[in-house]
């Protein structure tokens, strides 16, 4: 499904970074997507299934929610953070400042053997397996 | 021994809100008062396992303990030989803290740039090209009869913004909630679009064009097409009604307008709105600036150099031009050879073409916490957390500064950003002798 | 500490009467002493002026809107940057220069002591910030009070000395030095998107009216004892016909005038001081106001010369900042400030091709030329309101020569040049009326007994000129003047030197004066415990945070006065 992503703070992504960028409740926090359930019903995926979101920069599994702040059929959201940033457009169009909202992505669901990277795979990644 | 140290300045987000009861029991900060959920968490949170107590340099890919001293000379000698070296971060941090890294940027011929790059620039390029019709928040608490979040979910980012400065809040000539309206403008309906009396949800990255609709209907003059950005026209008439009818209207704007399509150039249509009001209204706009002396940075910064942000010093003198001097550039271009990172992540929130070049470079990160940059670094300073366990001036969103207090000790050796800063200053001085 | 003589140079010290004598001057430990020991160094000031150190009653040059002016004028600086060197740190101009490059320029010209004018009480932590920040000179701020909420209530309410001690309680909280009022009930006014054209006219809710809000600070001001008389910028700035007002504002308070003491210091009367009906018969309200004051002992003012120039205007003055927009479309900041007051922020270039701009430039210079007695006249551009700071050397020439004038005049707007009185006037003043205009007057005005004179005891600052005092010609020599003035031979501060030949060579940090107002214990906690509740309902921050600590200055001179009451 062709989406608009956005990313952003919410209240958990802020209250669980003062608890610690390596900890569980950030990871839990922040390695999700939130979804309108009407794209949800459509996409067949249920609250907490792996996803992949995917745009022209890379892909990411994150862990679908159902957002609470529907209805915006069509946009889906990723707090700031790690996993936002493997897929985000960093064109800056001269200004300094990445695309980190209106980026055009894709979603689908993932497949059973697909994992949620930790903060330091992320990196890994990132390095190119350094 | 018990005491409760009253009106602490909250070092979390731009509100800085400086009715904080702290209650301190043997040292330790064992209750906190008034307090949001987010504040609450950096005060329960602070000195978890994350903690960092002990300095580290990272020898053959592994991190080994050292003193203060050992990694300071070791900071301070990469970034003397460094050829363009990097300072960012900055916005946690004292504006006394600051203005040390300006005086290290201009010592090292190097970079400073704050997080306003990557957050707020855009609203201050928007500022050098149609200027800003601003107040403190105190004018919104005591005059505003309409308020006003655009691309904003306070609720989520600012949790005691409305409580304190808007929509709940008590002020001379509002005292109560019925005589303000609240208006929230956003692609989603958020947590403060709930409690909104109107709601407008507008398309991903049409911000733009539904503000130029504004600003045309607020000059009475008539837009043709029946929809624009997804939103009827007549909603947008009737908002701009609201608009010129108030007695006292505010325009709060978030990152949803700097970092979607068209960056400043969406500041520029909300600014403008906000100046063509004038005409009709007292109307005014504020960003919600987002860390808690991330203004403060721009402040110091800019009264030192005459810019806010991303100053060169590589000629002897600063340099300002966002696009070229910013961070973002100049890790995506790889210009910069050695970083040192006061206070911020940006492993984790930078994409990932800027993050290949940072674990490039030797990268010095002076944090009271572990992160993903602290793990891509080669040297890294713990230090005592400002607001906490140093005390420091900062600066509200709207420009309002404070001083905040040392409450606690910090733990044992833990030096303040300031101090940090200037060992690193004296010593890259005498090595460019 | 060390021990100069600075010997053979041509003296100007109007406070001690001495006018271009050739006599040495003696300093040791940072002050003016009778005599040194034979290892003092010793300057040749030989052909040279020497006049204590230049002391700038009414610059804008730290605290919020300054700073808001730098961030909304990159521009400004892109052209006039100075590269680092040893001792100096490195900056930008052109008219909002950076603070270190503020402190240095002034340095450079042989100034040591720069007020700034008007700091909003909330935000005053940020101008001591910034006064940190400017090296070298003294300096210290005017918090602004005319449009401050406690102080129309208290006056509606008649309370003249709880009131009295608000303000004796707000100049220490915030560290300030005298009583600033912009534009009187106007700015509040504004707060509503409103204005005031009228000193009778009332402020919305609060009810008073310009001329009792300056009436009753006047009184203020002479229950506390305060060393500088309250410091106005009238209502109805920048409109034609204003100079009625400031003629009526002066009056207002002439009866307030105690022990035969100025009552009023009226700022950048240049502004204030226009005549006609419209911009396309502006004319200049010069004579009228000078017919005044040289009637009058109770008032003095300072200029707010135009310079001709691209400059940035910034004012507390709200509303004329919009009106100021609205006329040239520039690029416009305003910020409001609850409970106190407001601030605008406007780029302007003064033409001289430009009729209002050439009868401006006119106003300033008649003003200083009119008025009889030098004592009343402070040289200000009100920078960088009238122009740069920088381009205080042009107005020196201007007043010194009237070739220099003519040289302009012939450049300006020709129906200016008909409509002014200025062509006519043959008035040069002299090196000792300068150096009362630039030091003498200004130190005297602000009460500081230890500046802009050379006796023994003063501060140890001093400018020496390179101008050849008795083969000069200033008003042939304009030229020179000009260039003496742009840089000293030597510029002295504290006993340091610290400028030679326009280059910086050594640095210092400069201290912040304060007024430490004393009023009575009992009167003080009566009303702090009325102010409490009220504080915490007008502001968003705790009155304990608004209070600003001395240690924060860094390098604080603490100046007690006590009061009446």
């Amino acid at each position: 499904m062709k989406v608009k992503l956005i990313t952003g703070r919410t209240l958990q992504q802020g209250a669980s970074k003062e608890a610690g960028k390596l900890s569980e409740e950030y990871f839990n926090n922040v390695a999700i997507c939130e979804l309108d359930p009407s794209d949800m019903e459509a996409l067949n995926i249920s609250p907490g299934q792996n996803i992949i979101v995917k745009t022209k920069f890379g892909e990411v599994v994150l862990k679908a929610v159902k957002s609470a702040q529907a209805p915006h059929k069509g946009i889906v959201f990723i707090p700031y953070g790690p996993w936002a940033n493997l897929i985000m457009d960093p064109e800056t169009h001269g200004s300094g400042m990445p695309s980190f909202k209106g980026i055009e992505a894709e979603v689908f669901p993932a497949k059973k053997e697909d994992k949620i990277l930790t903060l330091k795979e992320v990196l890994e990644k990132i390095s190119g397996g350094k | 021994m018990e005491k409760i140290i009253n009106n602490v300045v909250c070092t979390v987000c731009g509100c800085c809100c400086d009715d904080l009861e702290v209650k301190i029991k043997d040292g330790k900060i064992v209750e906190v008062k008034n307090a949001c959920a987010v504040s609450l968490s950096k005060f329960q949170n602070y000195n978890g396992k994350e903690r960092i107590v002990k300095p580290l340099i990272k020898e053959n890919g592994e991190f080994k303990e050292c003193d203060l001293k050992e990694a300071i000379e070791k900071a301070s000698k990469i970034l003397a030989e460094a050829k363009y070296p990097l300072i960012y971060g900055l916005s946690l941090t004292s504006t006394e803290a600051i203005g040390k890294a300006v005086e290290l940027a201009e010592a090292l011929g190097g970079v400073i740039d704050n997080t306003t790059s990557v957050c707020h620039g855009p609203s201050l390029i928007g500022v050098h090209d149609i200027g800003s019709v601003t107040c403190t928040l105190g004018e919104v608490k005591n005059r505003a009869d309409l308020i006003i979040y655009w691309a904003s979910n306070p609720v989520f980012s600012h949790p005691r913004h409305l409580a304190r400065y808007t929509v709940f809040s008590k002020g001379k000539f509002r005292k109560e909630r019925r005589e303000r309206k609240l208006v929230v403008v956003d692609v989603r309906k958020t947590a403060t679009a709930k409690l909104a009396d109107m709601f407008i949800q507008v398309a991903p990255n049409q911000d733009y064009e539904l503000l130029s609709a504004l600003r045309m209907a607020v000059k009475g003059e008539e837009i043709y097409l029946n929809e624009v950005a997804g939103v009827p026209t007549s909603k947008i008439e009737e908002l701009a009604d609201l608009m010129i009818s108030c007695e006292f209207g505010i325009l709060f704007f978030g990152l949803g307008l700097t970092m979607s399509l068209g960056k400043s150039r969406n500041i520029d249509a909300a600014l403008s709105l906000v100046r063509d009001l004038n005409e009709r209204t007292k109307f005014l706009i504020m960003p919600m600036r987002g860390h808690y002396n991330v203004t403060g940075a721009n402040e110091v910064i800019a009264w030192q150099t005459g810019y806010p942000f991303a100053v060169d010093f590589s000629q002897g003198y600063p340099r300002y031009n966002p696009g070229e001097t910013t961070t973002i550039e100049l890790l995506t271009r790889g210009e910069c050879d050695a970083a040192l990172i006061v206070g911020s992540d940006p492993a984790a929130h930078f994409p990932v073409s800027a993050v290949k070049h940072l674990m490039k470079i030797p990268v010095i990160t002076i944090d009271p916490h572990k992160n993903a940059t602290t793990l891509i670094s080669t040297v890294v300073i713990p230090t005592a957390i400002t607001g906490i366990e140093a005390g420091g001036t900062v600066y509200r969103m709207d420009g309002v500064p404070l001083e905040c207090k040392k409450l606690v000790e910090p733990p044992l050796g833990l030096k303040s950003d300031e101090e940090i800063i200037t060992e690193i200053l004296v010593n890259v001085k005498k090595l460019k002798e | 500490m060390s021990e100069i003589l600075i010997k053979n140079g041509f003296v100007f010290d109007p406070l001690n009467n001495i006018n271009g004598e050739k006599m040495d001057i003696f300093i040791k430990d940072g002050k003016i002493v009778d005599k040194v020991s034979s290892k003092a160094k010793v300057i040749d000031a030989s052909n040279m002026v020497v006049m204590p150190g230049g002391v700038d009653i009414h610059s804008h040059i730290a605290g919020s809107k300054v700073n808001a002016g730098r961030i909304l004028r990159p521009e400004d600086h892109v052209k006039d940057f100075e590269v680092k060197t040893k001792v100096t740190r490195s900056g930008v101009g052109y008219s909002v220069p950076s603070t270190f490059t503020t402190g240095y320029r002034y340095a450079k010209m042989g100034y040591t002591t720069v007020f700034e004018p008007a700091t909003p009480p909330l935000k005053t932590r940020h101008t001591h910030e910034e006064l940190r920040d400017i090296p070298i000179i003294d300096k210290g701020c005017f918090p602004l009070l005319g449009n401050n909420w406690f102080i129309m209530e208290y006056l509606k309410e008649n309370k003249l000395e709880e009131c009295a001690a608000y303000v004796s309680w707000l100049l220490n909280a915030i560290k300030g030095y005298a009583i600033k009022i912009v534009n009187p009930g106007g700015t509040e006014a504004w707060g509503w998107g409103k204005g005031i054209s009228h000193l009778d006219e009332e402020v919305p809710y609060f009810n008073v009216t310009p001329k009792e809000i300056v009436r009753w600070l006047c009184k203020i001001n002479n229950i506390l004892n305060l060393p500088h008389p309250i410091h106005v910028h009238t209502n109805n700035l920048g409109k034609p016909g204003n100079y009625v007002t400031t003629i009526e504002t002066m009056d207002a308070v002439k009866d307030l005038s105690k022990d035969g003491k100025v009552s009023i210091h009226v700022t950048h009367v240049q502004f204030n001081g226009f005549a006609g009906t419209s911009w396309l018969n502006l004319a200049s309200g010069a004579p009228e106001i000078a017919n005044y004051i040289n009637k009058n002992t109770h008032v003095e003012i300072d200029i707010g010369q135009v310079t001709f120039s691209d400059t940035t205007t910034m004012t507390a003055d709200g509303p004329f900042q919009y009106i100021l927009y609205l006329l040239s479309r520039e690029k416009w900041v305003n910020a409001d400030v609850e409970a106190e007051t407001g601030a605008g922020v406007v780029p302007f270039r003064y033409k001289k091709s430009n009729y209002v701009n050439a009868i401006q430039w006119g106003i300033g210079l008649e003003l200083a030329l009119l008025i009889k007695d030098p004592w009343k006249i402070h040289m200000t551009t009100d920078h960088p309101n009238g122009g740069p700071f920088t381009h205080y050397p042009k107005v020196i020439a201007w007043l010194m020569s009237r070739k220099a004038r003519e040289k302009t005049l012939n450049k300006i707007n020709k129906n200016a040049k008909r409509r002014l009185d200025l062509p006519g006037i043959d008035r040069e003043y002299t090196l000792y009326e300068i150096a009362i205009i630039t030091r003498a007057a200004t130190a005297k005005s602000l009460g500081l007994k230890n500046k802009g004179h050379l006796g023994v005891g003063a501060d140890a600052d001093v400018a020496i000129y390179n101008l050849n005092y008795k083969s000069l010609d200033p008003s042939k020599d304009y030229k020179l003047i000009k260039k003496a003035f742009k840089q000293t031979a030597y510029t002295i501060k504290d006993g340091e030197i610290v400028a030679k030949n326009g280059e910086i060579v050594s640095s210092s940090k400069g201290k912040i004066y304060w007024v430490n107002s004393k009023v009575a214990e009992d009167i003080q906690k009566s009303m702090l415990n009325n102010l409490k509740m009220k504080f915490e309902e007008y502001y968003t921050v705790k009155m304990e945070n608004y209070i600003i600590n001395e240690s924060y200055l860094h390098n604080s001179f603490m100046l007690n006065v006590q009061s009446e009451v």
